[in-house]
């Protein structure tokens, strides 16, 4: 082995390599049409077989009066859209889609910068509280749910247990009322609340430490000149860092858009769309109308209604990598 | 009193004593360069002046206030960076105007006084670009336009022509003394390349391993060093040191001379020169050699191109130094010392 090691080193690359075989690799690398077209080919099957096929059967079923018994496509044009659009589920799912989302988002934001701030600086146990943070993005989503789920439960809440203990509820003149429990779930504004606490326990991870990472990035120099041109440190975080990470906090923000606007986990298991139907979502809703209820045509038709918006997502991601790389 | 005084700084940073005891008064509208070879701790005294580094000792007081423990946007100072540090995302006229914003300054004195400093350093017209749209010389223009309109009491100036090509380096020097001495803003400027010192300062503080040699204007640090680090520092080539009968001798390669070309009737010292190797440099010829029985004896001399004497490598000649332009020099700590009683060449 070690002969061999030896004899390799003292011999000069071109008795390694051959001619012959040296012309033939270089001829493969060299038709960068062909290599082109062989890496690629993966990832366009992968796109055409997952994301294509899928996306043009929705809008054929949204088309088609096909149900789980009877997956034949009759096509019957925009009924199932006029339908749907009709029921107050519907036009709740719609709205509260709308709103979790952007309300989620903007607390989200909200928060990671102030904990993008916070952990950027140097303090005692700060490696703690960092893989603190992140611990919410490594758990699986369903099981960090049903944790809350029990932490917002209608008899067992610690959090009335809490309030209890400290006087603020179940006394004949507690400041939140008499009753034992809050019933987090069970009351409409509670119950969308705590969906959209939720979803910013789930987005503030990857929110944060993008921000962190992008705090990190931007040269001291700046941040102390602008200490000596005599900035104090709001005006320092957003006329100068936050312009600076803006591309990428841009990216942050979208990803937790398309994150929290496709999620159907979260209401699904805290709420099921209730009380009544105060916290619908469109994604959980086609679920319900189309698997639950077996109306594919109804349900494909509901999901749709989430494309323009995800697509004008993604354009927009796509523009701020873009601005990212001129910069 | 100066307007900004140091008194015994220091900084450590863990066994590194980067700045180790400084003490310097500069005084109103005068431009001092503090010069020394790469790591010697200029950076660091400079932030410690900005109050971007807090010093293990001593106190720092600008304009007789004691601002030791004050953050940099209480000390009125202003700062140019190595990299100028712009705002990239900014326009030219955001860059400049951004500590008149801090400040809280009305926006027409924010637009007249930006004006103003865009023509001082002369980019009116670039105002509305962004940073990435302008050469290095521009935006080294921008940074000082910016330390400008805080009409600081010191300006704080860390190698800022550093990142200029060589031309550029040299009409930017001639514009920042002009306009620092038209505007009289005090100023301290860091570099460790002596030309620029030499050319820029009214005063300079050399400075080797965390401590200021010597203070002085450029002529006397030149001819009267106060120790070996400085005589060697300056000058290209540096000043020769021989050792002879247990002295530490120095002279200037350019005050060694040919004796048959060094005329006039000042006492001169002759030395027995042997030649080694001559380098043409057009304007100069140098001549290394060696100075016949003396201990540290290589030596350098440099002979104007007008001085036509024909020299040959290997010979020996007699060269001379006047007296008046040997400097002597203690053997052990190196520092300047008076010439002994009565000694010859
Ligand atoms: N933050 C720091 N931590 C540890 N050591 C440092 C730090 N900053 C500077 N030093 C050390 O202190 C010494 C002086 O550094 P400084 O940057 O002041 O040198 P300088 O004279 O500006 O050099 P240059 O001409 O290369 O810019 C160096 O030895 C450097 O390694
Ligand atoms: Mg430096």
């Amino acid at each position: 082995m070690a002969e061999t090691a030896e004899r390799t080193a003292t011999r000069k690359p071109s008795e390694m390599f051959p001619a012959r075989e040296l012309s033939s690799g270089a001829f493969l690398a060299d038709r960068e049409g062909l290599l082109g077209i062989l890496f690629l080919a993966p990832a366009v099957l992968y796109i055409i077989g997952l994301v294509g096929i899928p996306f043009f059967l929705a809008i054929a079923f949204s088309l088609s009066d096909a149900t789980i018994g009877d997956a034949s496509l009759d096509i019957v044009g925009f009924r199932n859209f006029s339908r749907v659009i009709q029921t107050p589920q519907f036009r709740r799912a719609l709205f509260d889609s709308f709103f979790f989302t952007i309300v989620a988002q903007f607390i989200v934001i909200v928060l990671a910068n102030i904990l993008a701030v916070v952990m950027s600086r140097d303090f005692r146990g700060k490696w703690l509280a960092r893989t603190l943070i992140i611990l919410p993005w490594a758990t699986p989503i369903s099981l960090g749910t049903i944790g809350w789920k029990w932490i917002l439960d209608s008899k067992f809440s610690p959090i009335d247990w809490v309030l209890q203990q400290v006087g603020l509820l179940g006394g004949p003149d507690a400041l939140l009322g008499p009753g034992r429990h809050l019933t987090y779930l069970g009351v409409e504004g509670l119950a969308v609340s705590s969906v959209i606490l939720v979803h910013v326990w789930r987005i503030l991870p990857l929110a944060t430490v993008i921000l962190m990472a992008g705090l990190t990035s931007i040269p001291r120099d700046i941040l102390e000149q602008a200490q000596v041109d005599g900035a104090k440190f709001w005006r320092i975080h957003f006329q100068v860092s936050i312009p600076m990470i803006l591309p990428i906090m841009s990216i942050a923000l979208l990803f937790g858009l398309i994150f929290t606007f496709t999620d159907m986990v979260v209401t699904f298991i805290l709420t099921r769309g209730g009380p009544v139907y105060y916290t619908q979502v469109l994604p959980l809703w086609a679920w319900f109308k189309g698997i639950d209820g077996g109306n594919l045509g109804e349900g494909a038709a509901i999901a749709l209604f989430m494309f323009p918006v995800l697509l004008a997502t993604a354009i927009l991601i796509l523009r701020s990598a873009r601005r990212m790389e001129v910069t | 009193m100066g307007v900004v005084e140091l008194r015994g700084l220091r900084k450590e940073f863990g066994e590194v004593k980067a700045v180790n005891g400084v003490d310097l008064s500069i005084q109103k509208g005068e431009l001092v360069v503090i010069l020394g070879p790469s790591g010697c701790g200029k950076t660091t005294l400079m932030r410690m002046v900005a109050g971007l580094e807090l010093p293990t000792d001593g106190e720092v007081l600008i304009g007789d206030r004691n601002v030791t423990a004050l953050p940099p946007r209480a000390r009125d100072i202003a700062m140019v960076f190595q990299s100028y540090a712009l705002y990239p995302h900014m326009t030219v006229f955001d860059n400049i105007a951004f500590p008149l914003k801090a400040r809280k300054a009305p926006k027409e004195e924010m637009a007249q006084k930006v004006e103003w400093a865009a023509g001082i350093l002369g980019i009116q017209r670039l105002l509305a670009r962004k940073p990435r749209q302008l050469s290095g010389g521009e935006r080294q223009r921008v940074a000082l336009a910016r330390a400008l309109v805080k009409e600081p009491a010191v300006m704080l100036l860390d190698e800022p022509l550093s990142n200029l090509d060589a031309k550029l380096r040299v009409s930017a020097r001639d514009e920042l003394q002009q306009f620092q001495r038209n505007l009289g803003i005090t100023t301290i400027f860091v570099t460790h390349d002596q030309i620029e010192a030499m050319g820029l300062g009214d005063r300079i503080a050399v400075m080797n391993a965390g401590k200021v040699r010597q203070v002085g204007d450029p002529q006397e640090i030149y001819d009267d060093p106060a120790d070996t680090f400085v005589a060697t520092f300056l000058g290209s080539p540096p000043m020769n040191l021989l050792e002879r009968n247990g002295h530490l001798l120095g002279f200037r390669p350019e005050s060694f001379l040919p004796l048959e070309v060094a005329r006039g009737d000042r006492e001169k010292v002759t030395f027995p020169f042997h030649l080694g190797r001559v380098e043409n440099l057009g304007s100069d010829r140098l001549l290394y050699g060696t100075v016949e029985g003396a201990e540290r004896n290589r030596t350098i001399s440099k002979l104007p191109s007008t001085v036509e004497v024909s020299v040959e490598a290997g010979e020996t000649y007699d060269f001379a130094v006047c007296r008046a332009d040997l400097r002597y020099f203690d053997k052990e700590s190196g520092l300047r010392k008076e010439p002994p009683p009565r000694e010859g060449g």
